[in-house]
């Protein structure tokens, strides 16, 4: 869609997508532009919405908490966003565990709006159990595997070997633009009037 | 036809997308029989680079033979010719162009106005790169439109395979401009920041050169093993304190120059801290680039040394030493290649035997595979140097 609303950057010769065919995107991915982009929006809901999110749990007071973790899920959001997506999926995960150990505190007997933090709390560990999977996936996807790498030793890319490639090419003449200073060798033992000259 | 196509952030597919038509007299249209993809193709992957749009076809290293031409490129090229396209499109008309210094020519970018908006001035326009640049559709595709053709081309012969001519339209030459850029004398040192492709004909480029001792730095053991027999000496830098190594190697003194074939993605580790605050300022949007090996360089060459940086740098740097720069007197040259100012000549030394750029490649494969090379060679996977594409 948005490449076609780019076309108007293009001029009639230009190639324009008739069909897209496979993305480098794969679906971990895909989950974890997702998570990103859940992460902003939860970030700032809870950085705008403080005072009603605090009421519906029942913890008046903590708005300032709510909003520190309105910024925080903001963090988790750009990371995720970022192409070290597995960190933040995996900053994620630690955060589910906090907000978890947050909303306990108000899980109990005596809060009326106890029903609320259950449903809250039920909703993060579902996203955990996906921050979990997309932080695997994500990880698994990206990752060099450690220790094992094809040997290059023979690439030396010198048909006639290294030792006669080394100065092979001392014909060149560098180009007047790109010249340096020459070692002090050299300029000592040129002429007064050629030493005055810019090499 | 089917063509590598941007369409946003780590997002590239393998789409089906119209033909390319002539649209101007100097066009030609190359039927592309080999293209790669560039550690510049990573910056854009990442939308490190500003001013890409979803639907830009991606590749500026790419060769062919030439199916249609534009009646004002008729004397220069005809059908059936073999090139390799450069990724600098050049009119070889203008000032720049008639100095050598093709990258900046004046009149190839066809969106000057913005360039010269942001930049200052216009530079060339460029293949599968950025709308400052022009926003010229790639050839990570089937089919390519060349503007300017009758000079925007290299003329390669028939007999030699695409794999040991391709790379003369980006890597190569930009490897080699790096280290003439040095101005290498038989005395110096000259040490490489980075091991892909760029810094291994970098350091071939060195060694043909002539200098003295050339030294590699990286941390993936399969490009400093091709580093090392490319005849470098190596620093891992996982394993070693970059500079105390650069100083052993030259008797405290430094190298006389140094060479950045890493650019604005340098590696980000909490054992290199300025890293972690570039990749956080860059995450929040208030620095586009890493310099970390910028500082690096500065801090380690030798005064009076030669600062080179093929490595593409995107837009805002923090904290550059620029106090030691300027006392140690250190020269920096930088830029895209002019690729054509060198072609000639590299081609004779292909021709010769002297070199065979070839040795880089590690992975071909069919257009259809592209997106996902895309993220091998991003993650260094599988040993991953240079891929090469087939459409
Ligand atoms: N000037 C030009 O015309 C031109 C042309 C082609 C490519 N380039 C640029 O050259 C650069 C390199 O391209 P490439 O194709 O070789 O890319 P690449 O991504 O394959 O290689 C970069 C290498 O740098 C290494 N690296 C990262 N951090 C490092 C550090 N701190 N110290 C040492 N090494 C480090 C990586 O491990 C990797 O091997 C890119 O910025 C690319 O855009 C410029
Ligand atoms: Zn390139
Ligand atoms: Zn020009």
């Amino acid at each position: 869609m948005t490449a076609h609303i780019s076309n108007i950057a293009r001029s009639k010769g230009d190639p324009k997508v008739i069909r897209s065919g496979p993305s480098s995107m794969g679906a971990a991915d895909r989950l974890a532009k997702a998570l990103g982009w859940f992460s902003i929006g939860l970030g700032l809901t809870e950085l705008l919405a403080a005072g009603r999110i605090a009421n519906a749990l029942n913890m008046q007071g903590k708005e300032s908490l709510v909003r520190a973790y309105g910024v925080r899920e903001l963090g988790h959001g750009i990371v995720s966003l970022s192409p070290d997506k597995h960190l933040g999926l995996w900053s994620r995960v630690a955060g589910d565990g906090l907000d978890i150990a947050t909303l306990m505190t108000a899980f109990r007997h005596d809060n009326p709006k106890r029903d609320n933090v259950g449903i809250a709390l039920a909703a993060v560990l579902g996203v955990t159990v996906l921050d979990v999977i997309g932080a695997q996936a994500v990880s698994a996807r990206h990752s060099r595997p450690q220790g094992r790498h094809r040997s290059y030793r023979d690439r030396s890319g010198f048909p006639q070997g290294l030792q006669s490639a080394r100065g092979g090419a001392r014909d060149f003449q560098t180009p007047a633009d790109m010249r340096a200073a020459a070692p002090l060798a050299a300029v000592s033992d040129r002429a007064p009037q050629e030493r005055a000259r810019a090499h | 036809m089917r063509a590598l196509v941007w369409h946003g952030k780590e997002d590239i597919r393998c789409d089906t997308v119209t033909d390319p038509e002539i649209e101007h007299p100097r066009d030609a249209i190359v039927k592309v029989t080999s293209c790669a993809i560039c550690g510049s193709d990573l910056h854009l992957f990442h939308n490190f680079i500003p001013a890409m749009l979803p639907g830009d076809v991606m590749g500026h290293e790419m060769m062919g033979e030439v199916v249609e031409v534009g009646p004002d490129a008729k004397g220069k090229l005809k059908k059936g010719d073999r090139v390799v396209v450069p990724f600098t499109i050049i009119c070889g008309e203008c000032d720049q162009c008639k100095r050598g210094n093709f990258s900046v020519c004046q009149r190839s970018n066809r969106k000057k106005d913005i360039a010269d908006k942001v930049f200052g001035h216009t530079t060339a326009g460029l293949f599968g790169y950025t709308h400052l640049t022009g926003g010229y559709p790639g050839g990570q595709a089937e089919y390519l439109r060349v503007p300017f053709a009758d000079t925007t081309h290299i003329k390669v012969p028939d007999g030699i395979p695409d794999e040991k001519l391709l790379f003369l339209g980006d890597i190569f030459p930009t490897g080699w401009q790096a280290a003439v850029q040095c101005d290498i004398q038989p005395t110096d040192t000259v040490a490489i920041w980075g091991c892909g492709p760029v810094g291994q004909m970098a350091i071939r480029s060195a060694v043909l050169l002539g200098a003295q001792q050339v030294i590699a730095i990286d941390h993936l053991p399969e490009r400093l093993e091709m580093a090392e027999a490319g005849g470098a000496i190596t620093i891992n830098f996982d394993e070693e304190n970059v500079v105390e190594r650069l100083n052993d190697l030259t008797d405290e003194e430094g190298p006389h120059k140094c060479i950045d074939a890493v650019g604005l993605e340098s590696h980000v580790s909490p054992s290199m801290p300025d890293t972690v605050y570039d990749r956080a300022k860059q995450m929040l949007g208030v620095e586009s680039d890493r310099p970390h090996i910028l500082r690096e360089m500065i801090y380690v060459c030798r005064p009076g040394g030669v600062i080179s940086v093929p490595g593409v740098y995107g837009g805002l740097v923090d904290k550059i030493p620029m106090g030691v720069l300027m006392n140690k007197g250190l020269t920096i040259r930088t830029g895209q290649t002019h690729v054509n100012r060198w072609t000639d000549d590299l081609l004779r030394r292909i021709e010769e035997g002297q070199i065979d750029p070839s040795f880089v490649i590690t992975h071909t494969v069919g257009l259809e595979e592209g997106p996902e090379m895309y993220k091998v060679f991003r993650d260094k996977q599988d040993s991953c140097v240079k891929v090469v594409l087939k459409p």
